[in-house]
């Protein structure tokens, strides 16, 4: 494809299609529109991950005794999604959450969901699991009329029993012994109304958390097998290094070793104790000799990089005449900046795998089970049925970090050592240094406004990496590039889909009759780099909130109330009117020094609406930002726990404060030079605020919206408001470090 | 080497090479999970544990310091049927997103307020400085925090003589 050649499909074009949202984008049955933007009609529950799997007895299964297992394709990464999961098919089944035994992502057991990511597991398991729990309890129900000759809407469900208006009961178990749940699931399996939930809607206690506050064996990094070995990886020094020389005789008769394993420039080592692994890893890193060569930026400036790897460009929207903007009195023109940035993961990735008789199994923190199979199975030259990849709960992954990585290293040592169990955890440098980054972005954004206060030209130009880079080929595995016959990581392909990538969130949601929106696509990647929680939305929605407060100053109005200028859907407009009110937003200006910052999105322009509004102190001095308080309303659509989408809320302004302020990934013209928190620091509880508060807007008896990742834009954009609030400056380089803050406002 | 310590109000003796962190004992030698490895570098705190009652980062502390000490992992505050103050106030907030950082706080916290039971809200906050959380589970460790406090220092007004936690 040439340069510059806009790409006909836009995604205002699909978004336009009677409102629809469109989840997924491949799909092996088409899936039925679902209403969005508050239209009148209640919607039609969407069938989720029915589509690809619809049999019951895949969700949902009853034992003899009455013992109630559902199944999800999905992983618990710390979001709480088991406990919701849990809430929704108790709901269904009528009976208490403590009956639901959950199996979450395994190849042998669930079904394939594929990545849980995207914030849409509550859209796809979620919708799944809910209807395929209802349909197993019309079925039982039917089953109980038929053998206790009373009328299916007479009966009562309590205890794993259906009980007839004259008090004979059957149990779960016995009538699921004469039933057959190999069923295909209808799309219209009969819902619990909103007015009768009594389990959904509700908070209820997670489930994994007494477990891990109490030292149960809660991730993977606890699992121990009978036999198990520790190994530890010694990586290449930098992106392109070669091992040239290894004298690893010292290693090897190093207490406990019991093997030194190169495979190329795959180099491990692996001991019958986890810190003999650690020391023998460490002689083993002296032992090696690499050829490097200078493939990083070193100092290149972010907009320097970014330009020089443009190669094509794709029109992400195209509406009215948006032209060039002309700079003038009543127009803004802005660039902005987002640098590499961690996942962070607080326990480096670890994986634990076993070669069997039978085939290889995995444990790993992926968040992709299936992909991540057939990834290994590729690298190891194995069919995918002699790969089994069982997900174990990991440290928090935020994305696509180093989890499917670990697996693979574990996989192939393992491979090596048939029989023997290998455990493998990064060391702190390793994940720092070899996780794949959120990658760096700018936005060139310019607008102007009419006569009358409105923006009537948009355009918005996003420079960007793909942000996934994940498994299903044997290349996204470090492991695998490593090999002496490697396989190379796959090309990148800018794809324009309704869900976005690096041009998810470019589409304002405002109502601006001329915008053109253009993603200028790299597709080398100097840094390795994937899913960020957001992916390109937090950039994107920090560059169009700042926009929005810009043209709001420039108009003469209110942050607020110039947003719902511009806003049609009420729910955007509820979101943006609750935040507002909550946090006591009324346009003032606070001390000086404080300000009071406000932005909006809504999470994919058809996910979770969030707005958000904080208060922070900018102490001139030292450039030091204090955020001090912070309100955000939240609209995931139906809730089932609410105190889940309250701390997956909190968690993303806390976590997104903290790229906002303080984080950067540096690197030098040949390596990763951020590698522990000294050299890449995050925040800590000094910076934490005094309060968040978050608002969950009802929406009994409409589909799941997803929560996870709706915080991450506009909390960047909302500190970014504050501080111009504050100090008179406008700042678009992301972080705002103390001395990025510091030189703002002490400059003009 | 054999060294003699106490963990969980257990003695115990292993078998270490004098240099290895206390951390690789508790979890390798002796299957705890409570304490985690997060940095190997003193960095960030999932791997606290108490010693003698004061919070130590497990990482970075060489076994063979630990000769007749007292050591407390997360499991020495209670088990999941019968939870500790702490855990039980973590629970309560709901304090835990991926919750692998947790144990270290409440470790942290544990050590605080044994020595401070009137620990403030800043106090808290600059016990805890030194670790992480990635989550952004900030806020509800704090609410739990204040929540173990409370509770522990009405146990003592019953129990004068208990030892809280």
């Amino acid at each position: 494809m040439s340069d510059h050649s806009p790409l006909p499909l836009t995604r205002r074009g699909l978004l336009a299609a009677g409102g629809a949202l469109v989840v997924t984008v491949s799909l092996a049955r088409p899936l039925p529109a679902q209403t969005g933007g508050g239209g009148a009609r209640p919607p039609k529950p969407a069938p989720g991950s029915l589509a690809q799997t619809p049999r019951l007895d895949a969700w949902v299964r009853i034992g003899a005794d009455g013992a109630i297992t559902v199944f999800t394709g999905k992983a618990e990464l710390g979001q709480g999604i088991r406990t919701a999961l849990i809430q929704v098919a108790a709901e269904e089944l009528r009976v208490p959450p403590a009956a639901i035994t959950l199996v979450t992502a395994d190849t042998a057991r669930t079904p394939n969901e594929g990545y849980t990511a995207g914030s849409q597991s509550m859209q796809n398991s979620g919708t799944a699991i809910r209807a395929a729990a209802a349909q197993a309890r019309v079925l039982l129900a039917q089953e109980a009329a038929r053998r206790l000759g009373a009328p299916a809407d007479a009966l009562g469900f309590a205890d794993r029993r259906v009980t007839a208006p004259d008090g004979r009961t059957l149990g779960y178990g016995e009538l699921a012994a004469s039933l057959d749940l190999t069923v295909e699931v209808p799309a219209d399996a009969p819902l619990t109304p909103p007015d009768r939930l009594s389990v959904m809607g509700k908070p209820l206690p997670r489930v994994d958390i007494p477990t891990k506050v109490t030292g149960g064996a809660a991730y993977v990094q606890d699992l121990r097998l009978e036999g198990m070995l520790h190994a530890r990886v010694v990586r290449p020094p930098s992106p392109a290094a070669r091992l040239t020389a290894l004298d690893s005789a010292a290693v090897e008769t190093m207490p406990g070793v019991i093997a030194v394993l190169r495979d190329g420039d795959f180099l491990a080592v692996v001991a019958d104790k986890e810190y003999r692994a650690v020391k023998a890893m460490r002689a083993l890193t002296t032992a090696a000799r690499w050829e490097e060569t200078a493939t990083l930026p070193g100092d290149t400036p972010i907009p320097d990089l970014l330009r020089g790897l443009e190669r094509e460009v794709g029109t992400v929207d195209a509406n009215g005449e948006a032209g060039t903007i002309a700079d003038g009195p009543r127009s803004l023109r802005a660039r902005f900046t987002r640098p590499y940035q961690l996942h962070g993961s607080i326990g480096p990735s670890c994986g634990v795998a076993v070669m069997g008789e039978d085939g290889l199994t995995v444990w790993s923190h992926t968040q992709g089970v299936y992909p991540d199979r057939k990834a290994i199975a590729e690298m190891l030259r194995l069919p995918p049925e002699r790969v089994r990849v069982i997900h174990t709960e990991g440290s928090g992954c935020y994305g696509h970090n180093g989890a499917d990585d670990a697996a693979a290293d574990a996989a192939l040592i393992a491979s090596k050592l048939p029989g023997r169990p290998v455990r493998v955890q990064w060391m702190r440098e390793q994940e720092h240094a070899g996780e794949p980054y959120g990658p760096a972005m700018m936005i060139e954004a310019a607008a102007s406004l009419d006569g009358n206060g409105r923006i009537d030209r948009w355009t918005f130009d996003v420079w960007s990496n793909t942000h996934t880079t994940r498994p299903g080929g044997a290349g996204a595995l470090l492991a695998a590039r490593h090999l002496a016959e490697p396989f190379p990581a796959e090309p990148a392909a800018m794809q324009i889909t309704p869900a976005g990538n690096g041009d998810r969130n470019a589409i304002p949601l405002y109502a601006i009759p001329n915008t053109r929106v253009l993603w200028h696509f790299l597709p080398d990647m100097p840094l390795r780099v994937s899913a960020l929680r957001s992916l390109g939305a937090y950039a994107n929605v920090f560059a169009l909130e700042s926009m929005m407060d810009d043209l709001a100053l420039l108009a003469g109005a209110d942050p607020v109330e110039f947003r719902l200028r511009h806003l049609e859907d009420p729910r955007a407009r509820r979101v943006v009117e609750l935040a507002a009110e909550r946090f006591g937003w009324t346009g003032a200006a606070p001390a000086p020094g404080v300000g009071h910052g406000f932005a909006f999105a809504r999470y994919k322009n058809h996910a979770a609406y969030l707005a958000l509004a904080v208060e922070l102190a900018v102490d001139r001095g030292s450039g030091r930002v204090r955020m001090t308080r912070a309100t955000a309303a939240i609209d995931s659509g139906a809730i089932v726990n609410p105190d889940g989408i309250r701390n997956q809320t909190e968690g993303g302004i806390i976590q997104a404060m903290s790229w906002t302020l303080f984080e950067r990934a540096v690197y030098d013209d040949t390596r990763v030079t951020s590698v522990d928190w000294a050299s890449y620091p995050i925040l800590r509880f000094a910076s934490v605020p005094d309060r968040i508060d978050v608002h969950i807007v009802e929406r009994p008896g409409d589909p799941f919206l997803g929560t996870g990742e709706a915080a991450q834009g506009p909390t960047a954009a909302a500190i970014g408001n504050a501080i111009r609030a504050a100090t008179g400056r406008r700042l678009r380089d992301l972080p705002f470090t103390p001395d990025r803050v510091r030189e703002a406002t002490a400059t003009g | 080497m054999a060294i003699d310590l106490t963990v969980n109000g257990t003695p115990q003796r292993v078998e270490a090479d004098p240099d290895t962190p206390l951390l690789y004992v508790l979890r390798d030698d002796l299957g705890l999970n409570g304490a985690k490895f997060g940095c190997g570098l003193g960095q960030c705190g999932a791997c606290t544990v108490t010693v003698d009652g004061r919070a130590v980062l497990s990482c970075v502390t060489p076994v063979l310091l630990m000769q007749g000490r007292a050591v407390t992992t997360v499991e020495g505050l209670g088990t999941a049927e019968a939870p500790g103050p702490m855990q039980r106030a973590f629970i309560e907030e709901q304090a835990a997103q991926c919750g692998y950082c947790i144990p270290g706080m409440m470790m942290r916290a544990q050590a605080l307020l044994q020595e401070r039971p009137d620990a403030d809200d800043a106090a808290i906050r600059r016990a805890l400085e030194f670790n992480l959380c990635r989550c952004g589970t900030h806020m509800r460790i704090l609410r739990a925090i204040r929540r173990a406090a409370d509770t522990m220092r009405h146990a003592e007004t019953a129990a004068p003589n208990g030892r809280a936690g």
